[in-house]
């Protein structure tokens, strides 16, 4: 039984980001490049803001639980700005990188374009993302035992992989002019299986909003759960 | 911006180990990297270089029945051709080149993450150690402890370097057949004796009954056809799967047998000990390198993965009976690793005054040490054993790949002999270390309260 949930929950959580890695990105070595590099990049933003959610914790009294929350919103806040930031730093590389590649091209183009680029790397990052946040529950979910025997909920598993999928979020990165990166973010808000579909707004500065507020929305949200 | 232009370009690696038997089937030019080596090559037709991106290969091969590895630098040695055409075409390789090599990194690391987290016995701490970490660490006192890893380290690595030195000065006096004998040794150890051990916890693990003749007809075969296929002929893929198997066997031993600090320090130190082996110009590996240019002679590693491609099939027809002769002088006999393939192929101008017209893509494919791929698993697979965080796994499996990437991206730079270990264990160490003291508990803090970032 265990084992049904494991999968179940895997291809609820990961399966389109799987079905579009598959279908769009394993085809084309440049593009898994690209994916990976952007798994990175969210790696190395997720390292700084745990480093400093986690100077915070030390200095602060750890019994107080209050504070402890506090704190770990605080640290959402910080890691989804450090997200948007480190995504910009990745689009920028990527620019550079597709000057570099069309320069010496044969074609009148480079081998790839930028919204190509902007698809795969944030297919990378939401992949790295969603998987952070839903492997270890996932290899939990195989162990013994079943979820919800002391009280908890038994929709666990399943709340968290459809949320995840929720946030996987695939974001678009489009340059429409030289000077300015607009992203396009569509996610998918998946809630106790009713879809509600938000769409951002198209001015960049609402994108890094938008993420954060979906994040908050899972705090408001397993606050009353 | 020449950065990114020359991403990936592609390279030449070292190649550690001659066989020089004078197999007139096992000479394989594509794989020899003869094309590679200076620009003096008197034969070597300039004009049809754009069908030759060059190859990457870190050759690493540690003989396991010494149980140590010498750490082999990616060097790149390009031939002089036109610039722009080379780089225009061997772009579109280099892309192909690294997935080329993730592939196969990727496929040992699963292989070695998912052995530890299935079967207990690779990660049970035993009181038994190798002889190359002779100190124990005792887990209560923790400067004693660090004491301990470092003496082991420094054991490990005097043993490593004796051993590559003794290799440089057996290659330099040419006694091809005791280097060759050598690893057919360690390679039978690992083949038969690994594999049967590995078996044997596998079955006892999955509580799969089995008896004895059975099982000596699955690793007789096993055995067999894995010495012919890495050491003589065989399908590619076959040869490739093997390289993999045994890379990720010989990196389980190292996770069961090497300390629990003692094999963070080693893979440090095994990092530095690369880099200073290649670049500096007493280091061994470079020494070996250069020897091996002078002589103007492909050196083979016996143990070397290659994911060469197609081959030019037109060339077997084409053999000149000089080339033939060159062949046998230079006793550079490598093991044709990727098969089938007759080419004849002393020199590589030859055999490109002939192709030129040809469509048929040419690709000598990449190469990579085993050592590299052994390493590489090493850190992963111990990242998966400290309890049950998934998370660090993947973030160190990352960390390598992109290691991997950027240390392609070095070489097609700075187009000479450079380690290939650094970058990505430095990556591997960093995000390590780092996931699973800093980034866990604020994983676990979300995940427990079901919050996304």
């Amino acid at each position: 039984m265990t084992l049904a949930v494991f999968f179940g929950c895997a291809f609820i959580a990961f399966g389109p980001s799987f079905s579009l890695f598959v279908f769009t990105v394993a085809k084309d070595p440049l593009r898994v490049i690209i994916l990976i590099a952007g798994a990175f990049f969210w790696l190395l933003s997720l390292l700084l803001s745990s480093l400093v959610w986690f100077i915070a914790v030390k200095a602060s009294n750890s019994q107080d639980l209050g504070l402890q929350r506090g704190l770990l919103m605080f640290g959402v806040f910080f890691s989804v700005l450090l997200q948007e930031v480190f995504r910009f730093v990745y689009y920028r590389l990527l620019r550079k990188a597709n000057e570099g590649l069309a320069a010496i091209s044969d074609d009148d183009g480079s081998a790839i374009s930028v919204r190509q680029m902007a698809y795969v790397a944030g297919l990378g990052f939401g992949i790295m993302s969603g998987a952070f946040s839903m492997i270890n529950v996932l290899s939990d979910s195989l162990g013994p035992g079943t979820v919800g025997i002391f009280g908890d909920s038994q929709y666990y598993f399943i709340t968290a992989g459809e949320l995840l999928q929720s946030l996987m979020g695939h974001d678009l990165f489009i340059q429409l002019s030289d000077d300015v990166y607009i992203s396009i973010s569509k996610k998918w808000l998946v809630l106790w299986s009713r879809v509600t579909y938000v769409l951002q707004s198209w001015c960049w500065a609402c994108r890094p909003s938008g993420h954060h507020s979906c994040s908050y929305l899972t705090l408001t949200l397993c606050c009353c759960m | 911006m020449r950065l990114l232009q020359l991403w990936a370009f592609g390279f030449c690696h070292l190649l550690f180990m001659n066989t020089s038997d004078s197999e007139e089937d096992s000479y394989n030019e594509r794989s020899a990297l003869v094309q590679c080596e200076s620009p003096t090559i008197p034969s070597y037709n300039q004009d049809h270089d754009m069908s030759l991106p060059q190859e990457t290969d870190t050759k690493r091969r540690r003989p396991v029945s010494s149980g140590l590895d010498e750490p082999g630098p990616v060097e790149r040695e390009r031939a002089s051709t036109p610039d722009g055409e080379e780089e225009e075409l061997t772009l579109k390789y280099g892309a192909k080149h690294v997935i080329m090599l993730f592939i196969p990194v990727t496929l040992c690391m699963v292989v070695v993450v998912a052995t530890i987290k299935s079967v207990s016995f690779y990660t049970e701490k035993t009181s038994q150690r190798l002889i190359y970490t002779p100190f124990e660490e005792d887990p209560n006192s923790v400067g004693q402890r660090l004491l301990n890893s470092l003496l082991n380290t420094m054991v490990m690595i005097s043993v490593i370097v004796v051993m590559t030195i003794i290799l440089v000065v057996l290659y330099k006096y040419r006694c091809y057949k005791f280097i060759h004998g050598w690893l057919i040794l360690s390679s039978l150890m690992l083949l038969f004796w690994f594999s049967f051990m590995y078996l044997g916890e596998v079955f006892k693990t999955y509580n799969v009954a089995m008896d004895y003749p059975t099982l000596v007809m699955i690793i007789w075969n096993f055995g067999v056809v894995g010495m012919i296929c890495i050491h003589w002929k065989g399908p590619l893929r076959l040869q490739q799967a093997y390289l993999i198997v045994i890379s990720a066997l010989m990196a389980l031993i190292f996770i069961k047998y090497l300390p629990e600090w003692s094999a963070w320090v080693i893979l440090g130190a095994i990092s530095i000990y690369d880099l200073i082996a290649v670049l500096c110009p007493k280091g061994p590996l470079r020494m070996l390198v250069e020897t091996a240019q002078e002589r103007n002679e492909p050196i083979f590693p016996a143990l070397i993965y290659s994911s060469a491609m197609v081959w030019m099939v037109g060339m077997a027809d084409s053999s000149n009976p000089d080339s033939a002769d060159e062949r046998q002088r230079n006793e550079g006999g490598a093991l044709a690793q990727e098969g089938v393939e007759s080419e004849d192929d002393a020199t590589q101008g030859g055999r490109r005054r002939y192709s030129a017209e040809e469509d048929l893509e040419e690709d000598r494919g990449v190469k990579l040490g085993l050592g590299d791929f052994i390493f590489y698993s090493v850190l992963v697979g111990k990242a998966a054993t400290t309890g049950g965080d998934w998370n660090t796994t993947l973030a160190c499996f990352v960390a390598i790949l992109i290691g991997l990437c950027l240390t392609l991206l070095l070489l097609a730079i700075f187009k000479k002999a450079l380690p290939a270990l650094p970058i990505s264990i430095t990556f591997g160490l960093v995000f390590y270390f780092s996931t699973d003291n800093l980034v866990r508990p604020f994983m676990d803090s979300l995940a427990a309260h079901q919050y996304y970032i």
